[in-house]
Parts: C-alpha cells; sequence; structure tokens
C-alpha cells in the first residue's frame, strides 16, 4: 500500500478544567508523492495529528498507517524524516558533524555534502550549532529531516520562525524534494503558503477536518476579504450589487462587505462612492473562515472577536511577500 | 557500524565541553597534586597501609569518574530541553542504543580521567604491579555502574539549569561520605554509612595494593542493590517523560 492513511484518529489530554480534546476523530488518506498542506489555526489540532502520524503520540482510538505499516514501523526502517513544530539544535558540534551524526542513523541516508547543498547550509557547515542565527538553525535543522532521504517528509509550521527570503528559499528546497517522487505533509497557518507549495489542503478546526480538496478549492472556500469604510447614509441594497460583495452590514455610520473579489469590489466602490472614508481590507483570518465553515459562530459574530480579527490581519502580511518573492 | 560513528560524535560533544573538563579532569588532578605534594612522605596513611600517593590518586578518580559518569544525565538533560530527544524518536535509533551509547560514552570518559589520574599517579610515586593496576581499574568501573544509572534518571528529572548544582552538590556529597578525601576507619555511624555508598566500595579499589581482595562481599552487594534500585527508578523516570508530550 503505497499511501498514508490516517483513519478515525482522537486524542485527548488533561487539562486544568477538564480534559481537551484535541483530535475529534481525522480521516485522512495521502498518495504517494502527493504535497499535502495541513491548514488551520492554533489549537485546531494540526501538531497533535502530526505527533500521532509519527508515532510520538499513541491515539487513543484510530489507526495510523504510513505506506502500509505502522508509523513506529516506518521510523525505524528510516521512511520517515520530520522538522517538528519546536525544537533546537544540541550544541558542541558543527552544523556538518550533527548531520553526519544523524545521518548515520538511517540505512540508506542522503550524502552528507548532498543534503547540506540541497538546503543552502554548506557556506556556514562548519560553524557550531550555537553560533548559528535563527535562519541558519532553521536550515539546519531541516538538513537533518532531509539526510534520511525519507519516502514521507512532515514539517510542522516549518517556515513560523523564517523570514522572507528564508522562505522563499525553504520552499525552494522543498520542491526540489517533493520533485524526487517523495510523500511530503506540511502544517501551516499560511493560506497561501498551502495555496502555493501544496497539491491538496485538508483544513482542520477544533480537532476535525472541515474541508478537504484540491488548494485553489480550499481558497475560494477560506479566501474573502473584508472592506470596511465610513459611509453615512448610502443604501446597503446599492453596495450589495457592486462586483464581488457578497454580503454586506452596517455599523453606525460604517458599512462591512465581504467581498469573494476584493479588488473589483474596491475599484467599482470607489468610483460610485468618491466619498468613502477610512478604508481597511482584511483578510478573512482562518479562525474567522473555520466557524463559517463549521457553523460554530454567525460571521458577525467571528468578526467582532478582537482575536479572530488580530489573526486574520496576522496572515493577511504574508501571503502578499511570499507571492511576490517567488 | 552506524552506532560507531554516533558513539564518535557524543564523545567529540563531550570532550568538547567545557563543564565536563573542569569537573571530570581538571579539579581532580589539580587537587591530587596538591595534595600529595604535601604527602609525598606518608606512607601509611591513617593505618590504612597505604600511601597517601596511591590513597588520594584512586579517591580523586572516584570523583573524576563520578562526575563523568553523571555527566551523562547533564546532556540529556540539556537534549530533552530543546526537543532532541523528540527529534531522535522519530529516527531509527532505538531506545536501547540510546541509552548504550550515552553509557558506553560516559565510561570512555571515565577512563580518560583514570589514565590522567594513573600518570599523576605514578609521576608522585604510586607503584603497583600490572595485575594490581588493572584489578583495581576493574573494581573502579564495576563500581561506577550505578553512577550510570543515576545520571539517566537525573537527566529525566531535572532540567539543565538545575542538573548541574543536582550533580556538583550530588557527588561532593557522596565523595566525602564515602571517603575520597580522608580514609573511614572504624565502626562509628558515619563508617557504617559509609559502607553503604558506591562511593565508598569505589574508592576502596585502591586496597589491591594490600594484597587479598579489596572488596567483601558487602561492596559486590551494595553496588547491585544501587544498581538495581536506580535502573528502576531511571526506567520510570524515562517512562513518565515520554508518556508525556
Amino acid at each position: 500500500m503505497s499511501e498514508i492513511r490516517l483513519s478515525g484518529l482522537v486524542k485527548s489530554f488533561h487539562g486544568p478544567d477538564g480534559p481537551i480534546h484535541a483530535v475529534r476523530g481525522i480521516d485522512v488518506q495521502i498518495a504517494a508523492g502527493e504535497t499535502l498542506a495541513l491548514l488551520g489555526p492554533n489549537g485546531a489540532g494540526k501538531s497533535t495529528t502530526i505527533d500521532m502520524l509519527l508515532g510520538l503520540l499513541e491515539p487513543d482510538a484510530g489507526t495510523v498507517s504510513v505506506f502500509g505499516r505502522p508509523p513506529r514501523v516506518a521510523v525505524d526502517q528510516g521512511a520517515v524524516g520530520a522538522m517538528l513544530q519546536t525544537g533546537a539544535l544540541i550544541k558542541d558540534l558543527s552544523a556538518r558533524e550533527l548531520v553526519t551524526m544523524v545521518a548515520s542513523l538511517y540505512p540508506a541516508p542522503l550524502p552528507v555534502e548532498e543534503a547540506l547543498e540541497l538546503t543552502g547550509t554548506k557556506e556556514f557547515a562548519g560553524q557550531r550549532t550555537d553560533k548559528l542565527s535563527g535562519g541558519q538553525t532553521q536550515r539546519v535543522r531541516c538538513a537533518v529531516a532531509l539526510v534520511a532521504d525519507p519516502e514521507l517528509l512532515v514539517l510542522d509550521e516549518p517556515t513560523s520562525a523564517m523570514d522572507v527570503e528564508g522562505r522563499r528559499s525553504f520552499w525552494a528546497t522543498m520542491r526540489e524534494f517533493a520533485a524526487r517522487g517523495k510523500t511530503i505533509l506540511f502544517a501551516t497557518h499560511y493560506l497561501e503558503e498551502a495555496d502555493v507549495y501544496a497539491d491538496r489542503a485538508v483544513l482542520m478546526a477544533h480537532g476535525r477536518v472541515v474541508a478537504d480538496g484540491p488548494t485553489n478549492e480550499i481558497k475560494a472556500m477560506v479566501g474573502t476579504r473584508t472592506i470596511r469604510a465610513t459611509l453615512p447614509g448610502v443604501e446597503l441594497d446599492e453596495l450589495a450589487k457592486l462586483p464581488g460583495v457578497g454580503g454586506v452590514e452596517r455599523r453606525g455610520e460604517a458599512v462591512r462587505l465581504s467581498c469573494s473579489d476584493s479588488d473589483a469590489s474596491i475599484r467599482a466602490l470607489l468610483a460610485e462612492y468618491p466619498h468613502a472614508r477610512e478604508i481597511e481590507i482584511v483578510a478573512g483570518g482562518l479562525e474567522e473562515a473555520f466557524l463559517e465553515l463549521t457553523g460554530e459562530g454567525a460571521p458577525g459574530e467571528a468578526g467582532q472577536t478582537p482575536g479572530a480579527a488580530g489573526e486574520g490581519s496576522v496572515g493577511a502580511s504574508y501571503p502578499t511577500a511570499g507571492t511576490g518573492a517567488s | 557500524m552506524s552506532s560507531l560513528v554516533y558513539t564518535r560524535y557524543e564523545l567529540i560533544r563531550t570532550l568538547r565541553n567545557r563543564r565536563f573538563f573542569i569537573l571530570s579532569l581538571g579539579f581532580p588532578l589539580i587537587l591530587y597534586l596538591l595534595i600529595s605534594s604535601s604527602t609525598r612522605h606518608v606512607h601509611n596513611l591513617d593505618g590504612t597501609g597505604l600511601p597517601a600517593s596511591l590513597y588520594f590518586m584512586v579517591g580523586m578518580a572516584s570523583f573524576g569518574t563520578m562526575s563523568a559518569m553523571l555527566s551523562c544525565g547533564a546532556r540529556i538533560a540539556a537534549e530533552r530541553a530543546v526537543g532532541w530527544n523528540r527529534q531522535l524518536r522519530i529516527t531509527p535509533l532505538t531506545t536501547r542504543s540510546y541509552f548504550r551509547t550515552k553509557i558506553l560514552t560516559a565510561y570512555l570518559v571515565a577512563l580518560l580521567t583514570l589514565i590522567v589520574l594513573y600518570v599523576a599517579g605514578s609521576s608522585m610515586g604510586v607503584s603497583l604491579e600490572i595485575h594490581q593496576w588493572l584489578e583495581m581499574t576493574g573494581l573502579i568501573l564495576v563500581g561506577l555502574i550505578p553512577f550510570a544509572a543515576l545520571g539517566i534518571m537525573l537527566g529525566h528529572l531535572l532540567t539543565p539549569d538545575s542538573i548541574g548544582p543536582a550533580l556538583g552538590g550530588g557527588v561532593g556529597l557522596l565523595a566525602l561520605l564515602g571517603g575520597t578525601w580522608f580514609p573511614i576507619t572504624g565502626s562509628g555511624f558515619l563508617a557504617e554509612l559509609a559502607r553503604l555508598l558506591p562511593s565508598y566500595w569505589i574508592s576502596q579499589a585502591s586496597h589491591v595494593a594490600l594484597g587479598g581482595r579489596p572488596w567483601e562481599a558487602k561492596g559486590w552487594l551494595v553496588i547491585a542493590a544501587w544498581t538495581v534500585v536506580l535502573s528502576l527508578l531511571a526506567a520510570r523516570a524515562y517512562r513518565r517523560d515520554t508518556g508525556r508530550v
């Protein structure tokens, strides 16, 4: 069986206020050679799912099969490489020595120099690991995962500590690795990252899969933006007729337009209503989109949650930079 | 031969660590040179029948080697703190070989400490038959087994910040009560307590110079008991640590 199968996975933890249901029943299949994004806001259960996929956590219920084997067996055979969400490097070794040390544990590793080359680690490979910058450390962690030459590469929010240039070269490396026929699963809360680099995205929220499909479909589902503007005395019905506008509401003198194509909407809005002031365009946060998809909150409520709005603007700042650079 | 490469880098890491050098090599060596240069002429230390140069050579070696063994705990704690143990669990390295490597490295380092102190001892006039050197070394290495388990246990219980003082204090106390700094003789409470400590029996290895058996049956029993108890506790600490994520 040349695929990865997560069936009926459930995992809870003991919390101070009773059990925390991190994963509440997940079914996902990943074909060999596929690049899959596990997309979801913080607390969606992505890391817990990844820990179970890697055999670091035992599920309460359900099974994991990695190319037809239990995760522990696949790991022992050297078929799995991973860059975990948290983790630093051990000290008292150079980057090259550390990668060599890890490579020695695998039955058929990549040549160390090739792993260093692939991850752009070569020029500082002679330095001690505790002398490296944050970005360099991430590259060495990536080399540690890749040197196994694994069939399945798992990356848990790999770019969260990287700058724009770091992200660009990181994903270039991943593309090269995927082109060798490897299966890649990565967790992210950046919609654009999933859109650009994955074949398929699985959306998670509150421990469940809320959508699973090709990334362009997923993007269309959750990729709405909101235009806010101060615009007194305008008929909401008129605003709703503007191109790209899906929904309209009024808050005092301000209006909020939910747009599937905010570029077209803003052009039309300014052409028709040049006196509109205090205009803001905010990308719908994943949290917001997921609440709509899961039906656990009305869109209006979600928009008012300060946390959700903040998450949205953080998410929105990345895509512009990421897609512009690639 | 993959585990050879892995062990080699573990050893390199340990030898590059400054704290290890100070505690396991520098400190015992300097102390030995200081103590034995002032007691060179003492040929029967406190009625033990042993020259001071020999007694303190083994005493300081016990201090240095106990530190060397426990330093594997410091490395485990440091690896846990940065999440490296989780990274290793997604490699084919088994738990068994992880610990085997840690213990092997600790023993190699302990051997280095022994060699350095033996050389220093010889320069201070310690002279033994070759079979006596070997027997003494063997007893010291056996006496160190409980310390491998203790290191692994503490490595899974403590943080890198707290493990330094814990190891330093623990080794210091065990050395003091076990007779590293002065011979323990007689039958008082402290002497009875000392005979229940593994550190006492490591120091006691210097008695090879007197001929006969340096360890009575009690020595073997004490070492075995500490090894069993500490191994069980170490296994428990390991399971508790990895069960939680």
